[in-house]
């Protein structure tokens, strides 16, 4: 009775021994290959990814610098744009002592100045006529009106809406220049161009 | 807009001494007025007539109105010499003593004044009577020996100007058959604000008001021939406009068509204007009523036309046109519409002021660069230039009698207003105050109130 049960203690240890055995040895084999697979895999996520995020980056890189471009590039137009508002008001034109004829410095000048009103048609001007300090105050007045008047006829004959164009004369009572002299007094005959905002 | 004290002398008679009243009739005194014209104001040239006004008498008891006297009888002296018909002599020439003569022709030692040269010799008194002065003025003929005028006014203290200034005006009258222009006033533009803005004075200068208070450009002030209306060019609302203020009242109207609104002038005796409006898109004068609504068109050509000045009858019209190239004078009938081109000296003459008299026409041109007054027949003959290498001068106005010239000029650098007689002689100063005055417009004859 012992006997037998000691064999049967023996051969179920064996057998479980061997059992064990096969079994471990058969997932050795069984589990070698498909670790280094996953962790391929993943390596290669992993680059995919990186590839991935690169790419975005550069993408996000360039979308940046494109952006920048724009924003530049808009800067830039917008710095035109103002440049070439400002240029619109500060230019003045000039006339001879007396005269209100355009000469062809102004006619150059007023080219442009209708350019820009046909591009921007929203915007509505005054023109002012001003003369030196010379003659008389009352006869200045109406020489400012004449000076005011040719620049807007011929913005007008360029094709701006004489409805967008108010004139002013102001005589001789707003003189840029102070000066009693040639230099003051040429500066100060002038038609001077104002955006009304 | 007058300050009170121009609105009453309270209790002013205008009589021959009260002693002399039966002798002193309006009959005598006209009589005698016809009898010699002392200064005839036609004559080209003025023989100035030596006068002698000591100071006035004290005589009041207790000899408190001594610097009354010295003042009024320096304002009578100042006043009369304005008028450029007089040399006032000096004083440390005289040969008597002013506190001890009497003021009546018998107490009058002539001689005393006829061998220093005085042709004329102006003598007063004042008493005191209660809060009152009573001021006794005499003009005297040396050499006749003769009482020209004698005149007692009584007033207040602060009423002395005005005391002073109708003697004068009885003293031109009576030398000159014309008003005197002491109750006049000159309208000018000053600066001192900073902004352009209208102020008037005295005819002398004295007492300088502010008129306008527009904080802007104020142009242009033109009287209406009752003395009662200023018509102006303001910028109140950002552009040459027209207003026309009643002067003591608080009403008026304005000119606001489009374009500019500018240089009026009244039409003599009625109470309606000539203007420049550029409504039609070019400067033409129009004739506007006083309330400022349009009449008729008075120019019709493509050409700048402005600063308009009525012949003393209102049938012509003198104005400025560039129709020839340059600014020249013109004058137009008003009934046929014709004009004709009064000025051909250089290329740019100005703003024409029509004398009072209308025989003349002063004017503003340029010579050399420099502006100068010159004045003109109406036939365009005998033109005469008034001022000379003085820098620039401009805008001639006539007192209302036609004897003197306002201007403006810039011979001391800042622009100031002066005043010369009609041929040019005496000119001088009118004022000084901050800023620079331009565009002076003497007032016509006001009525006294």
């Amino acid at each position: 009775m012992y006997t037998k049960l000691w064999l049967f203690f023996i051969l179920t240890f064996v057998a479980s021994g061997l059992l064990f055995t096969t079994s471990c040895a058969k997932k050795v084999i069984k589990t070698e290959p498909a670790v280094t697979e996953a962790k391929a895999k993943a390596e290669a996520e992993k680059e995919r990814l990186a590839a991935e995020r690169e790419r975005q980056a550069e993408l996000e890189r360039e979308r940046a610098l494109e952006e920048q471009r724009l924003k530049e590039e808009e800067l830039k137009k917008q710095e035109e744009e103002l440049r070439q508002k400002e240029r619109f008001t500060n230019e003045d034109i000039h006339f001879d002592f007396d005269k209100y004829n355009l000469t062809e410095k102004s006619i150059e000048i007023l080219k442009f100045k209708a350019d820009w009103l046909l591009n921007h048609p929203g915007v509505n001007i005054i023109i002012e006529g001003h003369c030196d300090e010379r003659g008389t105050n009352e006869y200045n007045l109406a020489l400012g009106e004449r000076r005011a008047e040719s620049a807007k006829t011929f913005l007008v004959d360029s094709g701006v809406d004489p409805d967008r164009i108010t004139t002013i004369s102001y005589g001789e009572e707003r003189p840029l220049d102070p000066g009693h002299n040639e230099e003051a007094w040429a500066k100060n005959r002038r038609a001077h161009f104002v955006i009304v905002e | 807009m007058l300050p009170p004290k121009y609105v009453s002398i309270r209790m002013t008679w205008r009589l021959a001494f009260t002693v002399f009243v039966g002798i002193f009739s309006l009959g005598l005194y006209c009589a005698e007025a016809s009898a010699r014209v002392y200064i005839d104001i036609n004559a080209p040239f003025l023989r100035k007539i030596p006068t002698a006004v000591p100071v006035f008498k004290d005589l009041s008891p207790d000899g408190s109105l001594k610097s009354l006297c010295r003042d009024m009888s320096d304002l009578l002296a100042d006043t009369i010499d304005f008028t450029g018909y007089f040399k006032v002599l000096e004083r440390g020439s005289f040969l008597e003593d002013p506190g001890l003569s009497g003021l009546t022709r018998k107490e009058i030692n002539f001689q005393n004044w006829s061998v220093i040269g005085a042709e004329l010799l102006i003598k007063g008194g004042i008493r005191k009577k209660r809060e009152f002065i009573e001021v006794e003025i005499r003009l005297f003929d040396t050499f006749a020996r003769r009482l020209l005028i004698g005149k007692r006014y009584v007033g207040r203290i602060k009423d002395q100007r005005r005391i002073i200034h109708r003697f004068c005006n009885d003293v031109i009258l009576r030398l000159t058959g014309q008003r005197g222009i002491f109750n006049t006033r000159i309208a000018f533009v000053s600066t001192t604000t900073g902004n352009k803005e209208i102020y008037i004075c005295d005819f002398d200068g004295y007492n300088p008001e502010r008129f306008t208070f527009n904080n802007t450009i104020t142009l242009s002030p033109a009287w209406s021939s009752d003395g009662r209306w200023l018509a102006f060019t303001s910028y109140r609302k950002g552009k040459p406009d027209l207003y026309i203020k009643h002067l003591k009242e608080k009403r008026g109207s304005k000119v606001t068509f489009k374009g500019i609104n500018i240089t009026p002038a009244w039409l003599p005796g009625k109470f309606a204007l000539a203007a420049t409006l550029s409504l039609d898109g070019n400067p033409e004068i129009y004739l506007l009523t006083g309330a400022g609504k349009k009449i008729r068109r008075i120019t019709n050509n493509w050409s700048i036309d402005v600063s308009p000045s009525w012949s003393p009858d209102g049938k012509r019209l003198a104005f400025v046109s560039n129709r020839s190239g340059s600014p020249q004078i013109y004058i137009q009938d008003i009934e046929d519409g014709e004009a004709r081109r009064l000025t051909y000296m250089g290329s740019y003459n100005t703003s024409p002021c029509w004398s009072p008299l209308g025989d003349r026409i002063a004017f503003t041109g340029m010579d050399n660069g420099h502006l100068n007054i010159y004045t003109i027949k109406v036939n365009g003959d005998d033109l005469q230039q008034l001022t000379f290498n003085s820098g620039n001068n401009e805008s001639p106005t006539w007192s209302p009698d036609g004897s003197l010239i306002a201007f403006s000029s810039t011979r001391e650098g800042t622009s100031r207003i002066y005043v010369m007689n009609y041929n040019g002689t005496d000119q001088r100063r009118l004022l000084v105050m901050p800023g620079e005055q331009t565009e002076p417009s003497w007032s016509p004859w006001l009525s006294e109130e």
